[in-house]
């Protein structure tokens, strides 16, 4: 395979972007090791699109510098970087054949025709589409333009691959195909990706790391792991995977272990730094085990509502803490509406957090 | 050095030593001047030269401005010198070409303070020419170099030249002529300021009279221009949307019909339907003869006048409400109206509460450009306008006739000027505020709703009998060519097209011996000429305006838009102020009518480039950039190609509008460049109605080919909702910004 890597870091050096009055990127800073992968995950409207668009060059930094490598690329326009970009809506060039879209960026930079169809046809087998070079962008199913569209962005060896929502057109299915292969290829090519969704769950399946933003600004980065088992705050708790977001009570902290009090529950947790007084938690909701009838020592609660989805069975029960949305995997032992059931809690996916002014 | 100022700077240099710097009277491109004496006559030396053969010593430091880019060797682009080199070099040379330009004129020192200064000058000179172009041309681009390398627009040199390519040619080509009119409309025949002079022509009776209210006597100009306008719009608009309805919104059969009909005012030169309606209700027109044989009515001249006009103007303007309406009926989405029927509304009600209101833009915008069409008409006016004066026929009688009073047009033009401008600006004043965009981009299902009945009976009776009088008008402008003398002797004859046309062989091959042959080819040449370059940098200004964001981007579009608002007698009439005396003299010259269809033309490419820009996914430039594409190579290899239909469309209705116009172009014309329209109105004046009409039917005939041949070569252009396959041949755009 001649499709090598030049794979180098990103760095962003409090950058900040304002269209007009509007923030969209405040003073954010963070670092793209080479040769990894890192999503930056967030609400829309929270800023990723516009980092992305600034790492490529298509918008312009208000304040701040960026770094590709060891260069310092803030003012330099998206046709003199070496940086290239699958986009959402693929962008394939209507009027030009596979081999034309994927052979465009380095006819433009100069490589002879014959040499840039080489590298072009290589590109298109690494996404394995032999033999589909002749056909118009229009003659191909969506999923296929998609990898037309990364082999496009491939061929170039730029130091960074930007992914803008790059699966947000393809159905659920191909979905997960097209993201495994797009890490597949990037993990063999050693690629620096940055790679921008606004579904947590396709983050967590290709990151490297993840950034999260949050109006404007990083509300949390780590690893997948990290950000689920350790979210900073109810923000990210809530954003990654599905969080019931419930009051509690610090009873005392020793050694960085809490002993909490949710409603008549008493678990210790890792204190996190927080310290004797009210306190927020996060509990996912296969962390809850419901049982029927009111034996076991766990709260009082009544199931009102239940939905049967195959796999699991999701459940919101009424109890004295608030609502709570229960999955429960036991299908075969669904629990009809309207029974009291007890509520317990599992240490695993009970987390305490802080509450920040951007909790929902 | 960087390349494209390498490339600037021989352009410059070609400019300023090697081509003349002054027009040359017989012609550039016949390049007689070669053989004449160049380089060393002064006519037509080249500028460097002029300084020493005949003492222009004032054309000798542009060489230093052309000489400071020089410097940039071996300098870096974000060398703070670099963009301050090119800055001064840009902003002095330009600064400096104009004003010796404008202080020195043919008959030495333009101003009187200047010539106090330095004593009399000996030496005169003429309009820039070739020469001058090029080393301005430079000039000007080492500017937007400059500003480019300073930041602006990421640096981007394709964008920032584009955009001062596109300032220069607004500010000389339409601002600077606007304000010459302004200015002379201010000053006295003796050329001197003289407020009190255009205060009393601008309150002159016979422009603002209301004798008509109370007497018998005629209303000043400005109301019958002002009373006719508002007619006229409001009647095009009911009209075209009366047209509209039945094609989107009944079962009418024959819609290719009523659609093909709207094509024809396009090809159609202004005057021809005013010479129909003499045809057929002059005084021996035909409906008046067989209505006072039959009726016994005498025979008057009641067309004459403001009905004749209004009339005409109906029948030439209705096609233009119904091409600004049929979008916007077909763009108000079928799933509202169906929600509103969902909701129980019958149809009646759908129509009024819904439908009816989400159209009032595109009724509003109806109305305004029927106001201004009929505002800037030129052609049925002076055919059928008898003693019912309006503000563009006097204008023009202001410059040609005996009064021969440039003051007198210019406050003409500035109350035109004033009426139009006015509602141009109410326009963008009325829809900038509202949003009724009902369009989305996501594809619409649903299907237009039929009218209610009543209504339906309503449109088709209006529509209709509308549509037979069009081509009963159309089939007497072809039958008119071939008849001895309309009205009195209807024998069939050929005379009129022999006369306008005839080829016979002498010696030499084929002769053109037909009268109208001269101005049939010049028209032809200039329409040729001048279609490309209109097209050109209306696609050029759309690009801009989609594509990049850049300060006073709103005034930038405001400038580009303005000639669209400006009634071509008053572009004919500043030109002719403008353009008569160097340092730009142009009048008499092929080269300022193609200036004058260029832009009086360009607002139709721009809208026609932003309308099919704006449905190619901005994200196709943003790959094409991060794939390493220049702006420019972008601009060749991505967008060009998707426009295609839009560039084909400007092409052909540039090259349509420079064959039909006439209002601008009969104070351009000269004996060595006549053109087709202006000719006709010439046998029209003399009474010579079967030539003008053949000649008109041959116009026709020739744009109506050029059409098919486009449309044939193109492909017919395909309604929103039919192409929406759903194949990912054009995105749209709709991405969700995060």
């Amino acid at each position: 395979m001649s499709i090598a890597s030049k794979a180098a870091s990103v760095t962003f050096d409090a950058v900040t972007k304002a269209f007009g009055p509007v923030v969209a990127v405040d003073q954010v800073s963070f670092r793209v090791g080479a040769g990894s992968l890192v999503t930056l995950l967030g609400p829309s409207g929270c800023g990723k699109t516009t980092t992305l668009r600034m790492i490529a060059g298509l918008e312009m930094a208000t304040e701040g510098r960026i770094l590709i490598g060891d260069q310092d690329v803030t003012s330099l326009p998206a046709t003199d970087r070496d940086v290239s970009m699958v986009f959402q809506s693929y962008a394939l060039f209507p009027h030009m054949t596979v081999i034309e879209n994927v052979s465009y960026g380095l006819r433009v930079s100069g490589l002879p025709k014959s040499a840039a169809s080489e590298q072009a046809h290589d590109g298109l087998a690494l996404v394995g589409l032999k033999g589909y070079g002749d056909r118009l962008p229009s003659e191909l199913s969506g999923g296929q333009q998609q990898r037309v569209a990364v082999a496009r962005a491939l061929v170039l060896e730029p130091q960074v691959l930007l992914f803008d929502e790059p699966l947000s057109n393809l159905d659920a299915k191909l979905r997960r195909r097209v993201r495994e292969e797009i890490r597949d290829i990037q993990q063999n090519l050693g690629l620096t990706s940055v790679y921008v969704t606004h579904d947590q769950e396709e983050a967590l399946a290709v990151s490297d790391r993840i950034i999260v933003m949050n109006n404007a600004r990083i509300a949390q980065e780590g690893s997948p792991r990290e950000l689920y088992e350790e979210p900073a705050d109810l923000f990210v708790a809530d954003f990654i995977g599905d969080a019931n977001l419930v009051d509690a009570e610090i009873l005392s902290v020793e050694d960085a272990v809490a002993s909490v009090l949710i409603g008549d529950l008493e678990l210790s947790l890792p204190s996190r730094g927080l310290s004797k007084g009210p306190a927020r938690v996060a509990i996912r909701p296969q962390a809850i085990s419901l049982s029927e009838s009111a034996t076991g020592g766990g709260m009082q609660g009544i199931v009102r509502k239940s939905s049967y989805l195959g796999s699991h069975i999701e459940y919101t029960i009424e109890t004295a803490i608030g609502e709570l949305f229960v999955i429960d995997g036991r299908v075969a032992q669904a629990i009809a509406q309207d029974s009291d059931v007890s509520v317990e809690l599992s240490q695993q996916g009970v987390t305490l957090v802080r509450s920040t002014e951007s909790a929902l | 050095m960087n390349r494209t100022v390498a490339l600037w700077l021989a352009v410059g240099w070609l400019g300023y030593a090697i081509l003349p710097w002054y027009a040359i009277e017989d012609g550039f491109w016949i390049f007689e001047w070669l053989l004449d004496g160049y380089p060393l006559d002064s006519d037509y030396a080249p500028g460097i030269l002029q300084a020493f053969v005949d003492d222009k010593i004032w054309l000798a430091p542009i060489s230093l401005f052309l000489l400071l880019p020089l410097g940039l060797f071996g300098r870096a682009k974000n060398d703070p010198l670099f963009a301050n080199l090119l800055l001064i070099s840009g902003v002095g040379g330009l600064a400096y070409v104009g004003l010796q330009g404008f202080s020195i004129g043919i008959s030495g020192w333009e101003y009187a303070t200047l010539e106090a200064l330095f004593g009399a000058l000996g030496q005169r000179q003429f309009g820039l020419g070739y020469g001058a172009l090029l080393t301005c041309a430079a000039f000007l681009f080492f500017l937007t170099q400059g500003i480019a390398a300073r930041g602006a627009i990421n640096g981007d040199v394709f964008v920032v030249g584009s955009i001062g390519l596109v300032i220069a040619l607004v500010g000389i080509f339409i601002l600077f002529p606007v304000i010459q009119i302004l200015l002379s409309a201010l000053k006295d025949e003796a050329g001197l300021y003289a407020p009190n002079v255009f205060l009393s022509k601008l309150f002159d009776k016979k422009i603002w009279g209301l004798g008509c209210l109370g007497s018998n006597v005629s209303c000043g100009a400005a109301w019958n221009s002002l009373f006719l306008a508002v007619t006229v719009g409001a009647g095009t608009t009911t009209l075209g949307l009366a047209f509209a309805l039945v094609v989107t919104r009944t079962g009418f059969r024959a819609k290719k019909l009523l659609r093909a009909l709207t094509v024809l005012p396009i090809i159609t030169p202004p005057f021809v339907i005013g010479l129909a309606i003499i045809l057929l209700f002059g005084r021996s027109g035909s409906v008046t003869q067989f209505a006072s044989d039959l009726f016994d009515i005498p025979a008057g001249r009641w067309i004459y006048g403001f009905p004749g006009v209004w009339f005409a103007q109906m029948l030439a303007f209705t096609p233009i409400a119904f091409l600004v309406l049929i979008g916007v009926v077909e763009g108000v989405s079928p799933s509202m109206e169906e929600a509103a029927q969902t909701l129980r509304a019958n149809r009646w009600k759908t129509f009024t509460s819904i439908s009816l209101p989400l159209m009032r833009p595109g009724l509003a915008n109806a109305f305004l450009l029927g106001f201004i069409e009929s505002m800037a008409d030129f052609g049925n006016p002076l055919v059928l306008g008898g003693n019912f004066d309006v503000l563009s026929t006097e204008i023009f009688f202001a410059i040609v006739g005996a009064q021969n009073d440039q003051g007198r047009a210019a406050v003409l033009a500035i109350v035109l000027l004033g009426f139009t401008l006015s509602a141009f600006y109410a326009q963008r004043r009325w829809l900038g505020k509202k949003s009724y965009t009902t369009v989305t981009g996501k594809g619409d299902s649903g299907t237009h709703p039929y009218l209610p009945k009543r209504l339906s009976w309503l449109v088709y009776g209006t529509a209709v009998p509308w549509a037979l009088l069009t081509i009963v008008i159309y089939a007497m402008i072809v039958f008119g060519g071939f008849v001895e003398t309309w009205g009195r002797d209807h024998s069939l004859t050929l005379r009129h097209y022999i006369s306008a046309f005839s080829v016979s062989s002498g010696e030499d091959g084929l002769l053109w011996t037909g009268s109208a042959w001269n101005s049939f080819g010049t028209t032809m040449v200039i329409a040729g000429v001048s279609a490309p370059l209109t097209a050109a940098i209306g696609l050029v200004t759309a690009y801009l305006l989609v594509r990049q964001r850049f300060a006073g981007k709103n005034a930038f579009e405001f400038g580009t838009m303005l000639s669209f608002a400006i009634p071509g007698t008053v572009i004919g009439v500043s030109y002719v102020l403008a353009f008569n005396i160097p340092p730009i003299e142009l009048t008499g010259t092929g080269v300022i009518l193609v200036i004058c269809f260029i832009f009086r033309n360009m607002p139709v490419g721009v809208r026609a480039g932003i309308a099919s820009m704006s449905q190619l996914d901005k994200s196709l430039d943003e790959a094409s950039l991060t794939l390493g594409a220049t702006s420019f190579m972008t601009v060749r290899k991505v967008i060009l190609p998707l426009l295609r239909p839009a560039i084909v469309a400007a092409l052909v209705y540039s090259f349509v509008r420079a064959i039909t116009a006439i209002s601008a172009v009969i104070f351009l014309v000269s004996a060595n460049y006549d053109m087709a329209t202006s000719y006709i109105i010439g046998r029209v004046e003399n009474n010579d109605y079967g030539l003008a009409i053949a000649y008109s039917s041959v116009l026709i005939l020739v744009m109506l080919a050029a059409i098919s041949l486009v449309q044939l070569a193109v492909g017919e252009r395909r309604i929103r909702r039919r192409s929406e396959t759903g194949d990912g041949a054009m995105p749209t755009a709709g991405s969700t910004a995060a």
